[in-house]
């Protein structure tokens, strides 16, 4: 069996202390996610200049929500049968951002209130076993 | 600038193809205004991207079908704020003296159920990236909206659904509204939830439907004796960098770690430049229709276009200063609660509204003396729209 592979190339680690990769400007040392840019996004900048800087594995719940219904294609349901799942929107503090993600298996909207401290993970995005970043509330 | 003429085809979910819905809906604007379409020398629409080709270049399709007359032709496409960058390219083209009557058109025919991205495999488009990645649709968006104002400001169930009984009463006597059935706040409580804390009531379904104005310069407007209605202003801003409110379709904000937020977000800046322009504030408004694809949502906007402080949005709605009767109606046609989402159509829909609260043509839902109204609504991709009318 081989190793589970991200669902996107070069968005985030795997591993035991997984990360989202983000772009960090050269000049100025803005952040920027997902890591397409090719240019800083700081319009007081002219850097042409990025790099992949690995963001804060731990932030705070910006706001939450769940999808009780199914949502269109291309999202592809884990499940014959459609199961809901939390979404969270977490800010970095050193990155000073928000980063959307889906809430691990087993937590819930009732595990969240905004502020919260959650810790990215890994898990598989459906039944083909492929990986996505999720955000899991720490258990302190 | 005077908004000579408005129509609209009522919203439903009737099936045809959307330009149907939109020669109605001009047809409807021409009469209204007494111009031929003869005499229209320029014609936008407002793009509808579900429709195929004819949707891409809206402008023209419109002009094919009301026939051709030569007049210069645009299409807009901003997402829910393409009617009001569709209403600012015949204004400024007015404006600048190329053209004297302007008709501006959006229609569209949508599918039931969550608004979806383009198809295929376009692992480069956000709005497709957010579906596959995340599954977060647009009511999740909505939902967080809402989830903030209830863990910062302590907002509640009960409040949201009061939105949706004060705009399903406003829109009870519109004829152009899908919905017109007085709502209570238990049946919205007792909807299944789609996206927690939103349940289906507290969202706006997706509708067909086709609005239109036609604009003219003041010498065309004495000519056809309707002067009534002026735009004052339309702003159509981007965000400043960085934005730090997570909009749709976005999986992740500008970051604020070198550059400091700017002093007003990105909504509010939306209705700031509108007053700017007009030279007047909120509290000039006697009505304003604002976006409300939730009931959450039209609480933000109080906020954002300086009804009430941050927080104080479910104060105003309780005390029925949003209610028509009350300081400052808020979506007296009914709003989005009661159309349904029809994506180009709406925010023309808006100025239609507020065209005939103006001119004292609302009927049963007229708004006394109304002197000065407001439009605002925002488009995924940081598309601001506000437009600001008065007699």
């Amino acid at each position: 069996m081989t190793e589970p592979e991200p669902v996107i190339d070069r968005w985030f680690t795997t591993g035991p202390e997984p990360a989202l990769i983000g772009r960090r400007c050269t000049k100025c040392g803005t952040y920027q996610f997902p890591p397409t840019g090719e240019w800083c996004p700081n319009p007081a900048c002219d850097s042409m200049s990025m790099e992949d800087t690995e963001l804060s594995r731990r932030g705070r719940v910006w706001s939450y929500t769940d999808a009780q219904y199914q949502p269109p294609a291309p999202f592809v349901p884990s499940t014959d049968a459609f199961e809901p799942f939390a979404i969270a929107a977490v800010e970095l503090e050193a990155e000073a951002m928000v980063i959307l993600g889906q809430v691990a298996s087993g937590f819930g909207v009732g595990q969240l209130r905004v502020g919260t401290e959650v810790e990215l993970v890994v898990e598989p995005i459906d039944a083909s076993g492929a990986l996505v970043w999720k955000w899991r509330p720490c258990s302190e | 600038m005077a908004v000579v003429g408005v129509g609209m085809h009522p919203w439903g979910k009737w099936g045809r193809n959307f330009v149907g819905y939109g020669v109605a809906a001009a047809r409807a604007a021409l009469d209204d205004a007494g111009v031929d379409w003869s005499d229209v020398d320029f014609i936008v629409g407002g793009e509808t991207v579900r429709n195929g080709y004819g949707g891409y270049v809206a402008g023209s399709t419109m002009a094919r079908a009301l026939g051709w007359n030569g007049a210069r032709v645009a299409t807009c496409y901003a997402a829910c704020a393409s009617g009001s960058a569709a209403i600012e390219a015949a204004r400024t083209r007015i404006l600048a003296g190329l053209c004297d009557v302007a008709l501006v058109v959006g229609a569209d025919t949508t599918p039931k159920g969550f608004l979806a991205p383009n198809a295929g495999e376009r692992w480069d488009d956000p709005d497709w990236l957010r579906f596959r990645l995340i599954g977060a649709t647009n009511p999740a968006f909505f939902a967080m909206y809402a989830r903030r104002r209830m863990d910062l400001y302590g907002a509640g169930p009960a409040d949201f659904a009061m939105v949706k009984v004060k705009n399903a009463r406003h829109g009870r006597h519109n004829p152009n509204a899908r919905y017109r059935a007085e709502v209570k706040a238990e049946d919205v409580m007792a909807s299944p939830v789609v996206s927690d804390p939103l349940r289906l009531l507290d969202i706006c379904a997706t509708s067909d439907g086709g609005a239109a104005v036609v604009l003219a310069s003041p010498a065309a407007a004495r000519r056809l004796g309707q002067t009534d209605v002026r735009i004052r202003a339309v702003s159509t801003v981007t965000p400043r960098f960085p934005n730090t409110a997570l909009d749709l379709p976005d999986i992740a904000t500008d970051s604020a770690a070198v550059v400091a937020p700017p002093a007003i977000g990105f909504r509010p800046s939306i209705a700031a430049a509108a007053y700017e322009e007009a030279g007047l504030g909120p509290e000039d408004l006697s009505l304003a229709e604002v976006y409300d694809l939730s009931t959450a949502l039209e609480l933000d906007w109080y906020e954002d276009i300086g009804l009430c402080g941050p927080g104080e949005a479910e104060k105003l709605l309780q005390e029925g200063a949003t209610t028509i009767g009350g300081r400052i109606p808020v979506n007296p046609s009914g709003g989005l609660a009661c159309f349904g989402e029809a994506v180009p159509a709406q925010a023309i829909a808006q100025v239609c509204e507020v065209t005939w609260q103006l001119r004292g043509q609302a009927g049963p839902r007229q708004v006394e003396g109304a002197q000065v109204g407001l439009t605002i609504n925002q488009g995924l991709f940081g598309h601001g729209s506000c437009v600001i009318l008065s007699k």
